[in-house]
C-alpha cells in the first residue's frame, strides 16, 4: 500500500449537514414500515402547522348545539360545551408539538412532548455517560438513584411533580423530564460502558484529555444511533404521558385544548356522543404509532449491514 | 510424505463457486476453486483476509447462509454430491461424517452445560449410544488428545480449564464419531504459541493415526507448513496456487504466493540483514475484482496480457497446479523490489551522540491489582485483601532511538507493563523515569509535557479510531490538544504532511474510519501517535491484526519513522519473529516478571532463559524442512493471583531436572540474574555453563528428510 489511491476530490469538500441529514432520511424510505411512520407523524405536523393560521372554526368558542354528532358544519361533530371538535382537535396538535406555553405569557416553540424528551435526553445522558464511563462509586450512586426513580408508578411521580409546581406546561415537561431520564440514562450507561472499552478511548486518555471531553466528544457521538431510535419511542410515551394527565384533569391548563383533556370531557357524554371519546384517542394512537414505526424503520435500516 | 493413495478422494470440489446476495445484486465470494482432500492427508487453504477460506468451508457443510448459495460447481464427498442436498440431509451428514473444528474453542462450547454433557451428546444423538457406553468412549478420546485427568475434566464446565484443553476438547469433540472429513478454520489463532505447538503437534497426530482427511484453513504459513501437505493458496476468491507442501515453499510459482514468502520476517531476521517487502495495495473486495487475472493490479511481472486474459488453473508440474500466464518465466530469485518499495535499511549505531542516552528507566515497577471476591465475606471485607501481581519487580533501561520488544505469553503482564509506563494505570510501586519525570502516576497527575512525549499505537485497526470523526479530525486533536499549531490553516497542513509521513495522502483528510481499510486505519493510529512528535511510542501489538502482506508495509513504516525522527520505541507483540525483527533489545517477560533481557540477537541463540527456549521451539515456521528443536510446556500460566514460589517459571520448567535434587531450590528461592554478556541477564538457577550448552532451537536448514520432526 505504498501508493495512496488517487485523491477523489482535490478541493477539499465534504458533505454538508443538510446532505448528510437527507442521507440519513433517504435511509428511511428504504424500510417501508419507516415511510409509513415518517407519513402518519408528518400528517400530524402538517395539521399542526395548517391549525396555526387556519381552523374551520375558532377552537374555544361554544358556536354550535352541544354533542352533536358529526355532520355537514361539524365534520368531527361538537363538545359537550357546543364547539367545532375538528378545531379543537387540530389545535390540540399544536401544545404537543409546536408551542409550549410559559407562566409568563411568553410562547417557545416546540410541544411539550418534545421538550419533554429533550429533557430527558439531556438529564439522562449525562448520568449515563457518568455512570458508565466512569464507573465505581459514580455508577453506583447514580443508578442506585435512577432505580429508585424507576420504582416509583409514573402516575404517583407525575402527581407529586404537579401537587408540587402547580399546574403549567413547563411542569408537564418537567414531569416528563424526570420520568424519562432514567431510561434514557440507562441506555446511554450500557452504550458508554461498551464504547469506553475501545481503543480510541485509550488514545484519548492517553492524550490526557478530561473525562468530559472523552464522554462528550468520543462517546456519545458514538451512541447516537440507538439513541435517536429512543428519542422517537419516547416522544411517543410523552404524547401518552400528556394524555393521561389531560385524562386525570392535571395537565395542560385549558382553555386551549389538548387530546387527553378532550378524551376526559368526553367521557362523562360517551352515551350521548361515543365518537367524541373516539376522535382525540385515534389522534393519540395514529401519531403514537407512527412515530414507533419510525422509529422501527430507521433502527432497521441503521443496524442493517452496510457497505 | 503419505504414500499416493489411490483410494478415491474423500472430499472432491470442482469449480465451486459461491454466491452471496446482497442488496442490489449478488457478489461471488468464491470463483473456481478446485481440489481435492483423501484420506490420512491434510488440505491447507491459505491466503489473506476476504480471499474466501471460510466461505469454502461453510459451502462443505452448507451453512452459507439465508442469502449465500453454490453457484456452479460441484462439491463430492464420499463419492456423493453434496450441492442441492436438502439441509436434513446436510445436517445428518455433519453429525456423523464431516466434523468442524473453529477458531474460538469458547465459542464452540456451550458455556452452561459440563464438558461431559456436551461430548456424550455427540454420540447419544449420532450413534444412538447408551449414556455409560458414550462416557467411556469419550474419556477414551480426550485421553487420546492427550487431556490431563480425562475424567474429571469431563465433570467441569467450560471456562473450569484452559484455552488450550478447551480447543482439544473441541477436537476430541470432532473426532469422536470418527468423521471422514475433518474440517479446521483456523483452529490455533485465538491460543498463545506455546499452547498452539501443542496443539498442532496434536492434529499431526491425528491425522497419521484416525486417518482422517483434514481440510486445514489459515492464514498463518508456518502453521500450515507444520500440519498439512499440500497447501492451496487462495486469493479474491480463487484458488491461485496448488502444490504439495514443500513445492510451495521452496518453488512457489505464483508471483502472489511469492509476495507471501517475501513479506513475513523469518525467526532470526533482524532489521539491519534484511527487509520485508509488502505487496503493494491490498486484496479487492469481491463486487471489485478485476479483469483478466484478478492479481494483475498488484503483481510486479504483469503484463498486458495479464490484464485481458484470465489465466487458467493449469498445471506447472505434476501435482503442482498454478493460476499464472508466466508461472514458467518468474524467477522468484531473480525478483528486485520496485523502486518505491525499496527501503534503505537502517545503519547499524547512528552516529549522532545523543541515541545513548537512557530516556526511560525502569527500577523493580510493580503493579498489583485488588482481588475482587465475589462471596459476602469478601463483599464485607472480611477475608484478607488478595492482590492480582501483574507486574512485579520489573526492572530495564531503554536508550534514545532503539526499539524494546517485549514478549510473552498472554496474562504475563506485558500490557499491564505499557498501561502503566502510559499512565492508564499508576504504579504500585517501584521507581519509572522518562525524560527525568516520575511516571509511576497515572495520567491525571502527568504534567502536559510528559503526556505529549509518551503516545500509543494500539492493536486493533478497528477499534483505533473513532468511527465518528474524519481522518483529518482525529490527527488534528493532539495537534490542537498540545499546541502545536495555532491556526486551521496550520492544522490542515500539518495533518497532511503527517498523512503524507505514514504514506497516504492529502485524499485521506476527509474520510471516515469506515471507508479505509485494516492497514489505513492502523497507518492513521500512527499518525495520530506522531502527531505531537513523542520522544517515546508505545507499540502494543500493531500489526498482529493485520494481513501478513499489510503487517510488513506497516512495520516497514515504523521503522522508516524511527529513523526519520529518532523515535525510542516499546515494541510488545506475541509473534517472536516479528519482535526479533524490529527491536534492537528484548524482554521475555513471564507472569510479570522479566525472564530475560538482553541484546535482540542474543536473545534468540543459547545462553537463553528456558522458557524464552520454549517459546523459540513452539514459533511456527513457513518452512517445512526447518529443524526446530521440540520442546514442549506443559500445563497452563499460573494463575497471578497466587504466583509459584521461587522461579516462576519452575512448575512448568522443562529444564528444572539438570538441577540436583530435580530442581528443588527452583520452587524455594528466587533464581539470581546470570549474566552472560554485558547488557544480558537471564533469571535462572541453572549456571551460566549448563544454559550456554543448551542446544540451539534453531538448526541451519541440513537435511531434506525429516518432515517428521514431532516426536511425542
Amino acid at each position: 500500500m505504498a501508493v495512496a489511491q488517487p485523491t477523489v476530490d482535490p478541493a477539499r469538500r465534504r458533505p454538508s449537514r443538510l446532505q448528510r441529514l437527507w442521507a440519513g432520511l433517504a435511509l428511511v424510505f428504504q424500510s417501508r414500515v419507516g415511510t409509513i411512520g415518517l407519513a402518519m407523524v408528518l400528517f400530524w405536523v402538517v395539521v399542526a402547522l395548517i391549525s396555526l393560521v387556519w381552523t374551520p372554526y375558532p377552537p374555544n368558542a361554544s358556536l354550535f348545539e352541544q354533542n352533536l354528532p358529526p355532520n355537514g358544519t361539524n365534520w368531527l361533530g361538537t363538545d359537550h360545551l357546543g364547539r367545532d371538535l375538528l378545531s379543537r382537535l387540530m389545535t390540540g396538535t399544536q401544545v404537543i408539538l409546536l408551542k409550549t406555553r410559559l407562566p409568563n405569557g411568553l410562547v417557545l416553540p416546540i410541544g411539550v412532548a418534545i421538550w419533554g424528551v429533550l429533557g430527558s435526553l439531556v438529564l439522562g445522558t449525562v448520568l449515563g455517560l457518568n455512570a458508565g464511563y466512569r464507573g465505581g462509586w459514580w455508577d453506583q450512586t447514580i443508578m442506585q438513584v435512577l432505580d429508585a426513580l424507576i420504582a416509583f408508578p409514573r402516575i404517583v411521580l407525575y402527581l407529586v411533580v404537579i401537587a408540587a409546581l402547580g399546574q403549567g406546561d413547563w411542569v408537564v415537561i418537567l414531569a416528563i423530564t424526570v420520568t424519562g431520564a432514567p431510561g434514557v440514562a440507562r441506555l446511554v450507561r450500557s452504550l458508554a460502558l461498551d464504547i469506553k472499552t475501545r481503543d480510541f478511548i485509550r488514545a484519548a486518555e492517553t492524550r490526557g484529555e478530561s473525562p468530559w471531553y472523552i464522554m462528550f466528544v468520543e462517546i456519545l457521538p458514538n451512541a447516537r444511533g440507538p439513541l435517536i431510535v429512543d428519542a422517537m419511542l419516547r416522544v411517543g410515551y410523552a404524547i401518552f404521558a400528556i394524555g393521561t394527565l389531560g385524562f386525570l384533569g392535571i395537565g395542560l391548563p385549558p382553555p386551549d385544548p389538548d387530546w387527553g383533556s378532550m378524551v376526559n370531557d368526553a367521557r362523562r357524554f360517551i352515551y350521548a356522543n361515543p365518537l367524541a371519546v373516539v376522535w382525540p384517542s385515534l389522534a393519540i394512537a395514529s401519531l403514537v404509532v407512527g412515530l414507533n414505526l419510525f422509529a422501527d424503520g430507521l433502527r432497521e435500516e441503521t443496524t442493517r449491514y452496510q457497505k | 510424505m503419505s504414500e499416493p493413495t489411490r483410494q478415491p478422494p474423500v472430499l472432491t470440489i470442482e469449480n465451486l463457486a459461491v454466491a452471496y446476495r446482497v442488496r442490489g445484486g449478488e457478489i461471488e465470494a468464491v470463483q473456481d476453486v478446485s481440489f481435492s482432500i483423501h484420506r490420512g492427508e491434510s488440505f491447507g487453504l491459505v491466503g489473506e483476509s476476504g480471499c474466501g477460506k471460510s466461505t469454502v468451508a461453510w459451502a462443505i457443510v452448507g451453512f452459507l447462509g439465508a442469502n449465500g448459495y453454490v453457484k456452479r460447481g460441484a462439491i463430492r464427498f464420499m463419492g456423493r454430491d453434496l450441492v442441492g442436498r436438502s439441509q436434513e440431509e446436510l445436517r445428518r451428514l455433519r453429525g456423523a461424517q464431516i466434523a468442524m473444528v473453529y477458531q474460538d474453542p469458547m465459542q464452540a462450547l456451550n458455556p452452561s452445560l459440563r464438558i461431559g454433557d456436551q461430548l456424550k451428546e455427540v454420540l447419544t444423538v449420532h450413534r444412538g449410544m447408551s449414556d455409560q457406553e458414550a462416557t467411556r468412549r469419550c474419556i477414551e478420546m480426550l485421553e487420546r488428545v492427550y487431556m490431563p485427568d480425562p475424567a474429571d475434566v469431563m465433570r467441569r464446565y467450560p471456562h473450569q480449564i484452559s484455552g488450550g484443553q478447551q480447543q482439544r476438547v473441541v477436537i476430541a469433540m470432532a473426532l469422536l464419531t470418527n468423521p471422514a472429513l475433518l474440517i479446521m478454520d483456523e483452529p490455533t489463532t485465538a491460543l498463545d504459541v506455546t499452547v498452539e505447538a501443542v496443539v498442532l503437534d496434536l492434529i499431526a497426530e491425528l491425522r497419521r493415526e484416525f486417518d482422517t482427511a483434514i481440510l486445514y484453513i489459515s492464514h498463518n504459513l508456518g502453521v500450515v507448513a507444520r500440519v498439512c501437505n499440500r497447501v492451496g493458496v487462495m486469493y479474491a476468491g480463487e484458488l491461485v496456487e496448488r502444490a504439495p507442501v514443500r513445492e510451495i515453499f521452496q518453488d512457489p510459482r505464483h508471483p502472489y504466493t511469492q509476495g507471501l514468502m517475501r513479506c513475513v520476517p523469518r525467526l532470526g531476521q533482524d532489521k539491519r540483514s534484511a527487509v520485508l517487502y509488502p505487496i503493494p495495495g491490498r486484496v479487492p473486495p469481491p463486487d471489485q475484482r478485476p479483469e483478466g487475472c484478478v492479481f494483475h493490479p498488484r503483481c510486479d511481472h504483469a503484463e498486458e496480457r495479464c490484464v485481458a486474459e484470465r489465466p487458467g488453473f493449469r498445471p506447472y508440474r505434476a501435482e503442482h497446479m498454478v493460476r499464472c500466464h508466466l508461472a514458467e518465466t518468474i524467477d522468484p530469485r531473480a525478483w528486485t523490489p520496485p523502486p518505491d518499495l525499496a527501503f534503505p535499511l537502517p545503519q547499524a549505531p547512528e552516529p549522532n551522540g545523543r541515541t545513548g542516552e537512557i530516556i526511560l528507566e525502569v527500577d523493580r515497577l510493580r503493579k498489583y491489582y485488588t482481588a475482587q471476591g465475589n462471596s459476602l465475606r469478601d463483599v464485607l471485607g472480611l477475608t484478607p485483601k488478595r492482590f492480582v501481581q501483574a507486574v512485579q519487580e520489573v526492572s530495564f533501561q531503554v536508550p534514545r532511538g532503539k526499539t524494546l520488544g517485549i514478549v510473552g505469553e498472554s496474562g504475563c503482564g506485558k500490557s499491564t507493563l505499557v498501561k502503566t509506563l502510559i499512565g492508564l494505570e499508576s504504579a504500585t510501586d517501584g521507581r519509572a523515569e522518562f525524560l527525568g519525570f516520575d511516571i509511576t502516576v497515572d495520567l491525571s497527575q502527568r504534567p502536559l509535557e510528559v503526556i505529549e512525549e509518551l503516545q500509543m499505537v494500539f492493536q486493533n485497526p478497528d477499534s483505533t479510531m473513532n468511527p465518528a470523526y474524519t481522518v483529518g479530525h482525529q490527527i488534528g486533536r493532539p495537534l490542537r490538544r498540545f499546541r502545536k499549531v495555532q491556526t486551521r490553516e496550520e492544522e490542515y497542513r500539518e495533518v497532511v504532511r503527517l498523512l503524507e509521513a505514514v504514506r497516504l495522502d492529502a485524499s485521506y483528510y476527509d474520510r471516515l474510519p469506515r471507508q479505509l481499510s485494516g492497514g489505513e486505519k492502523q497507518r492513521v493510529g500512527i499518525a495520530r501517535a506522531l502527531a505531537s512528535r513523542p520522544e517515546l511510542i508505545l507499540c502494543d501489538e500493531p500489526v498482529s491484526a493485520l494481513d501478513v502482506s499489510v503487517q510488513a508495509a506497516v512495520l516497514n513504516l515504523l521503522l522508516e519513522l524511527q529513523q526519520r525522527y529518532g523515535t525510542t520505541m516499546i515494541f510488545i507483540a506475541h509473534d517472536l519473529s516479528v519482535v526479533r525483527f524490529f527491536s534492537d533489545y528484548v524482554a521475555v517477560m513471564y507472569l510479570g516478571q522479566i525472564m530475560e533481557f538482553g541484546p535482540a540477537e542474543a536473545i534468540y541463540a543459547p545462553p537463553y532463559h528456558p522458557y524464552t527456549e520454549a517459546l523459540l521451539s513452539a514459533v511456527p515456521i513457513p518452512d517445512p524442512d526447518a529443524h526446530q528443536r521440540h520442546i514442549r510446556l506443559e500445563g497452563n500460566v499460573p494463575s497471578a493471583l497466587s504466583p509459584p514460589s521461587g522461579c516462576p517459571f519452575h512448575t512448568r520448567c522443562p529444564r528444572r531436572h539438570l538441577l540436583p535434587d530435580n530442581g528443588a531450590v527452583c520452587a524455594q528461592e528466587r533464581p539470581p540474574w546470570r549474566e552472560p554478556a554485558e547488557g544480558h541477564r537471564i533469571l535462572c538457577h541453572l549456571p551460566l555453563e549448563t544454559l550456554q550448552a543448551l542446544e540451539p532451537v534453531l538448526e541451519p536448514v541440513a537435511s531434506a528428510s525429516g518432515a517428521e520432526t514431532s516426536a511425542r
